[in-house]
């Protein structure tokens, strides 16, 4: 280290020099994996909309996955007709095109919510959400909609499938949250998820029910149909997902959409 | 430092100069990721190979490097390496770049690598730099892979993923430590491999700051 690799000319030759040679590194190492890491995040979410379907075999393969995804629609509702819309009233070309987060935060497609009408922490609701549905001779077998929702320290992001009926839970899955792992995580456990499969959303008056209960659920119970065993060391993340579910399927959520589906009017995928 | 070998720059941080352990570095990620062996494995090769790599390449510049800005040089080329260890595990090993989250990013201010590149690396030649860097950051990883193995091993009764005690969550016998899933159990884990390994290699234990004088006044009755 002689003092003369520390004239100003030199500091700024390295330095310049040091700067080019990063970047190209880093930018072709972001380019050239570009690709691949677009392929793994879809199929990922791919894997996750067939797990809470429950149509996803074990030990899949991606083309499996693929050719199983394929045979479910993607279609855009407009949460506040419960219609389908083309994917052009949200401002994209095609449907594979939407994107659930940017229409989230996207002023002209999404509004903010009051304290009182947030209860799932979600600040603001989009208009439109892709939803994916199966259908079995023109009818609708299940319905999968995406639900979000603020647990203790994040957002759950999941997939909530219901049957043609429109009440009966399929499966529930969170494919993003950062709950504590071993406590909140458990969302994620097989067991735990092994729960939802055949719970009703709805009430006798049609208002969400779904209740996250200490302990086992009392089969005897006349609410047992709606209550989930919570989990136990998590219970802000337990009521985070209570409260998810009370928001998607009511009025500000699928619910209208919901009630299409269940009358037969939904059928015109 | 008098010519030293190649064997002993590799070796000497996994037991007798153990950033982790005697160094007292790079706790936060050794707190993290510890929750199982997968991730402690891929955490320990990614500071290998940076940890190794930036040694070698501040090395290979350090006749050039102007002193007054030879840290923010390192830094550039310590981040620019994580930065492709990052996107290469989000394209090859997506679920545990997923699992890894921040903590792959957060190793441009592990003090390790740092650490390695000013106290070694400008100094010395490329070659045994990068077996310094190697040597560190395999020192790192069998801290890493000791800790996991005891979080996920009682933490939650699997190896590698792997059930090895059916937990009683899924109609086994054993009821798992939530606590070791935690990060404060990471530190106690630490705490007892730094005294375990002060008790098998005393020189590592440091001289006492200050002598505890017996008590002699009786001072309340």
């Amino acid at each position: 280290m002689s003092s003369a690799n520390d004239s100003i000319k030199n500091v700024i030759i390295v330095a310049l020099s040091l700067c080019i040679v990063c970047s190209v590194i880093v930018s072709a190492a972001a380019v050239l994996l570009k690709p691949i890491q677009v392929k793994n995040k879809t199929l990922n979410l791919k894997e996750n909309v067939l797990r809470s379907a429950g149509m996803l075999p074990e030990n899949a393969t991606k083309k499996e996955i693929e050719q199983i995804f394929d045979t479910i629609i993607p279609k855009i509702v407009d949460l506040e007709t419960g219609e389908y819309v083309e994917p052009d009233v949200a401002g994209y070309a095609t449907v594979g095109n939407f994107d659930q987060k940017k229409v989230q935060s996207n002023p002209a497609t999404s509004k903010a919510l009051s304290s009182s009408e947030d209860i799932a922490g979600i600040k603001r609701r989009e208009r439109y959400a892709k939803v994916y549905l199966v259908t079995e001779d023109g009818q609708i077998s299940r319905v999968i909609l995406p639900v979000r929702g603020y647990g203790l320290w994040s957002t759950l992001y999941g997939y909530l499938t219901l049957k043609g009926d429109a009440d009966t839970v399929i499966g529930l899955g969170f494919y993003d949250h950062k709950e504590t792992p071993g406590l909140g995580a458990e969302v994620d456990n097989p067991s735990w998820k092994a729960q939802w499969p055949g719970k009703e959303i709805y009430n006798d008056n049609w208002q969400p029910a779904t209740t996250l209960v200490k302990g086992n659920v009392n089969p005897n119970s006349p609410t047992a149909k709606y209550s989930v065993d919570s989990l136990s060391g998590a219970t802000l993340t337990a009521k985070g997902v209570e409260n998810l579910m009370r928001y998607w399927m009511g009025p500000s959520g699928f619910k209208t959409f919901l009630e299409k589906v269940r009358a037969g009017e939904a059928n015109n995928v | 430092m008098s010519e030293v070998s190649a064997k002993k720059v590799l070796l000497d941080p996994i037991f007798n100069n153990n950033p982790i352990a005697l160094q007292i570095l790079g706790i936060c990620s050794a707190l993290a990721v510890t929750t199982s062996l997968q991730l402690s494995i891929v955490m320990g090769l990614a500071v290998i190979f940076v940890c190794g790599l930036s040694n070698l390449s501040v090395s290979l510049i350090r006749k050039h490097i102007p002193s007054n800005i030879r840290i923010i040089v390192q830094m550039t080329i310590i981040a620019s390496l994580v930065i492709v260890v990052d996107e290469v595990l989000k394209a090859f090993a997506y679920e545990l770049s997923k699992q890894l989250s921040v903590f792959v990013g957060l190793i441009i201010t592990n003090c390790i690598v740092l650490g390695r590149a000013e106290a070694f690396a400008m100094q010395n030649p490329p070659m045994m730099s990068f077996v310094d860097g190697v040597g560190n950051g395999a020192g790192y990883a069998a801290i890493l892979l000791a800790v996991a193995l005891i979080r996920e091993l009682f933490g939650a009764g699997k190896l590698f993923g792997v059930e090895v005690m059916p937990t009683v969550a899924n109609g086994g016998w054993y009821e798992p430590n939530g606590l070791l899933l935690l990060a404060p159990s990471a530190f106690f884990i630490i705490g007892f491999l730094i005294w375990g390994l002060r008790a098998w290699k005393t020189d590592q234990v440091e001289p006492a700051d200050y002598k505890m004088a017996a008590h002699k006044v009786k001072e309340a009755f």
